[in-house]
């Protein structure tokens, strides 16, 4: 059986990961569109104008990716997990289907007049439907986390004498207390990878010495954005989308944070090492006491339970894939913090368009929040494992019953190669637009 | 409740048909008929600003599905997995075909897009008639050989062909003489909706030719259908019996034929907006009376030992339909408020919207 769903899971995984390396920016930029687009609103300064119009052709591109990647996910559902899909689409289709009512209509009506609109509109109707993107854009994730959340903490629900899940209280879906810690979480780790790419870009137009009005304007903008985004990520959002963990998954919280053994008098935080579940221990490890119990509990001595208090059958599937995921998360979110402090400080002594290695690090850094987002999501669906319906739903139990490992496999490799051109595509022509740079508009 | 949701997908499948339909039909008018540079922008602007918003009626189409008939969904989503994950290719394709085509100016990159948009959408309408071609033939529901089922009773799976190619064979295919035809219908149909659509936003120098197009591609279409009605009965001993029960539902065979004959005098219109009025017509009753022959099945089984999915028994619990009915009837108002906006915006001729340049 788990030869059979190999390549459900990887498609599911490969499909999902790709896509959402757009999604993520398109959320983020989203927002600082709308801003660049309000301050010239406000100050009535051409440079920000330009600034919004240089980064929706970016959004533009980066959008349209995003759709096209996006549609396999809603079918794969039904194609790849159909038994999942019968026996809880009365609940999970419900926010799905409220997804693509509610905000891909949005978003799709009003990004082409955004796009095009400009002067047919008028100035402040052209920034409403560019606020009208960013709302639908943002409803499209809270749908999507309000139906994670019920996959990895499950409510509202009563499981019927067939195995069938069925809604018995609507508004349980939206108050599920999973839900606005993860989606909060997930939206400030897009406007890292947002702001990331507009420091990054602009880092990048300071040291090519071309564009460097524009440069310093991105730079600034990205790095407080940035600032505040990080911080938010890691408090309050990170820990209390980790103290759901503790509650509701606690051998989950275990096997990401590495802990074997329940320690007495509190836990170690665990910096670096790698596991060895076999041996049931941790190599070559760096770890500071007592820190993750004060961490979870405001308490030094708090007891945090080790994966020996558990049953083997309830183990997350892939504990080292768990745990890296999780250290890459947190580990890649503590650099952010420092290198983003490092230049609001540079910033406020007005040395930062000329201090060259932060702008050399941040143009480099530009990669790492993807990679963070991506380890992120990674920790929240290899801690659900072996779950499809947390403590319901064995992920073995979900797949479509006739549709042969050699036909999904076709379709993997189908998917692997059509991506891999779209992943191509996509960064020559991103490319192309950010080596153009941004157009000045001439006043007459 | 369900006969509500029933009739909700039913109607938003023919609103993304309708819309689409037209994104696809200028496809496919573009890959045969637009050789010059003017006449593919032409079709471009044409489609332009509303082809993102008509894709997105499919998304919602498959988000009502999988909420309100979970059953029919996993089952047909499943058993149709190879077609569907290559519908999914094309609509990538047609999209990229679109997007990516301004972004660099070249010729080769130009022509690689414009092929890639044309052929996708051509293929796209000959996928989407041969679903529909397999709804009303139906599938072997449990996968039943010498009457023992080997799956759960709504469960199957389709490889694209049999060796035989027909509607009656004991493990059909996809592809069958059946549902080929009801597939070239589809592209055919399209095209001319298409076209309609091309000579109602544009003023190409294509339209006049567009016209005689559609005259002729109407006629093919005319002994297409009726080829297809006589095949209908080999397929379906009673293709009628609802209409028999229930006879005002002749009202949509009669809008499919005021659609395909009133299309016959396309060349004597005076407003050219009558022309994509006529295409749409005869696809809103041509799937409504598809739909209303073979109801309340919404996937017939062809073996006697598992019953086909009906409205009834594919649907979600009550509560979940009832409550979904609140935030839907919100979004539905919403939705229009959106589309009339879009239509307005971009009213009339849309010669000058330049799409794609960037």
């Amino acid at each position: 059986m788990e030869d059979m769903i190999f390549y459900d899971r990887m498609q599911f995984a490969f499909t999902i990961t790709f896509h959402y390396l757009f999604p993520q920016l398109t959320m983020g930029l989203s927002l600082m569109i709308v801003y660049f687009k309000w301050r010239f609103l406000r100050t009535q300064i051409e440079k920000y104008n330009d600034a919004a119009k240089f980064w929706m052709k970016i959004f533009a591109l980066n959008f349209a990716m995003g759709v096209v990647t996006g549609i396999p996910m809603e079918f794969q559902f039904g194609t790849n997990w159909a038994k999942f899909s019968e026996l809880t689409g009365g609940i999970i289709g419900q926010t799905l289907a409220m997804e693509g009512m509610f905000s891909f209509f949005l978003e799709s009506s009003f990004l082409g007049l955004f796009l095009f609109g400009e002067k047919l509109l008028g100035q402040k109707l052209h920034f409403l439907t560019g606020f009208l993107v960013f709302l639908g854009s943002w409803a499209s994730g809270y749908l999507i986390i309000a139906t994670h959340s019920w996959m990895q903490h499950p409510v509202g629900y009563e499981i019927l004498e067939n195995g069938k899940f069925v809604l018995n209280n609507f508004s349980a879906l939206f108050s599920n207390p999973w839900l606005l810690p993860s989606f909060l979480h997930n939206q400030m780790g897009s406007l890292i990878t947002s702001s990331f790419v507009v420091a990054g870009v602009g880092a990048f137009y300071i040291l090519n010495n071309k564009h460097s009005e524009f440069g310093k304007l991105f730079v600034k903008t990205g790095v407080i954005f940035g600032l505040v985004s990080s911080l938010l990520v890691a408090f309050p959002t990170g820990d209390w989308a980790a103290k759901n963990v503790v509650k509701y998954q606690p051998v989950t919280f275990a096997a990401m944070e590495g802990i074997f053994e329940t320690e007495e008098g509190g836990s170690e935080i665990i910096l670096i090492g790698q596991p060895d579940v076999e041996n049931k221990k941790l190599d070559n490890k760096i770890a500071v006491p007592n820190i993750l119990s004060f961490l979870t509990y405001q308490k030094w001595d708090a007891e945090i339970k080790g994966l020996n208090e558990f049953d083997e059958s309830v183990y997350p599937t892939n504990i080292p894939g768990l745990y890296y995921s999780y250290h890459i998360m947190v580990g890649l979110g503590t650099i952010f913090i420092g290198l983003l402090l490092l230049a609001t400080v540079q910033l406020f002594r007005k040395r930062l368009y000329k201090t060259k290695w932060i702008l050399w690090s941040l143009m480099f850094m530009i990669p790492f929040p993807y990679i963070a987002n991506t380890a992120g999501w990674y920790t929240a669906e290899l801690g659900r494992q072996p779950w499809l319906v947390y403590n319901l739903l064995r992920t073995v139990d979900g797949i479509s019953p006739t549709v042969s490992s050699g036909n999904t496999l076709f379709t993997l490799l189908g998917f692997i190669g059509l991506y891999l051109l779209l992943g191509l595509l996509f960064l020559m022509l991103a490319g192309k637009i950010i080596y153009k740079g941004p157009e000045t508009t001439k006043l007459n | 409740m369900e006969l509500f949701w029933y009739i909700v997908l039913m109607a938003m499948l023919t609103i993304y048909v309708i819309l689409d339909g037209y994104d696809f039909g200028a496809g496919i008018i573009h890959l045969f008929y637009a050789k010059k540079e003017k006449d593919k922008k032409a079709i471009r602007n044409a489609i332009g600003p509303f082809w993102d918003a008509n894709e997105v009626w499919l998304i919602a189409v498959g988000g009502v599905l999988f909420f309100a008939f979970p059953t029919l969904y996993a089952s047909s989503f499943s058993g149709f997995y190879l077609p569907l994950i290559m519908i999914l290719w094309l609509l990538i394709f047609r999209a990229i075909g679109l997007e990516l085509r301004g972004q660099i100016h070249n010729k080769i990159w130009e022509a690689i897009w414009d092929k890639a948009f044309g052929i996708a959408s051509l293929l796209l309408a000959l996928f989407f008639g041969i679903a529909l071609g397999n709804v009303v033939r139906g599938v072997n529901l449990g996968m039943v050989t010498n009457g023992v089922s080997a799956h759960e009773p709504h469960f199957f799976f389709l490889p694209l062909w049999n060796s035989t190619f027909s509607p009656h064979a004991e493990h059909l295919g996809i592809i069958d003489w059946f549902t080929l035809l009801l597939g070239i219908i589809g592209v055919v149909a399209l095209a001319i909706h298409g076209a309609n659509w091309i000579i109602f936003k544009t003023n190409s120098d294509l339209n006049q030719k567009l016209k005689q197009v559609v005259f002729n591609l109407n006629i093919v279409l005319l002994i297409l259908v009726i080829i297809s009605l006589f095949s209908w009965h080999i397929i379906d001993p009673k293709p009628f019996h609802n209409f028999v029960k229930y006879p005002w539902l002749w009202i949509f065979p009669i809008i499919t034929f005021s659609g395909l004959f009133g299309l016959f005098k396309i060349k004597s219109f005076k407003k050219d907006g009558f022309g994509f009025l006529f295409s749409t017509l005869f696809l809103f009753g041509g799937l409504a009376s598809t739909v209303s022959s073979i109801f309340p099945n919404l996937l017939p089984s062809t073996n006697m030992v598992n019953p086909s999915l009906t409205v009834y028994n594919a649907a979600a619990h009550e509560y979940g339909l009832s409550v979904g009915v609140y935030w839907f009837v919100i979004a539905a108002v919403l939705v229009a408020i959106y589309m009339v906006i879009q239509y307005r915006v971009f009213n009339g001729k849309m010669d000058d919207v330049g799409y794609g340049e960037h």
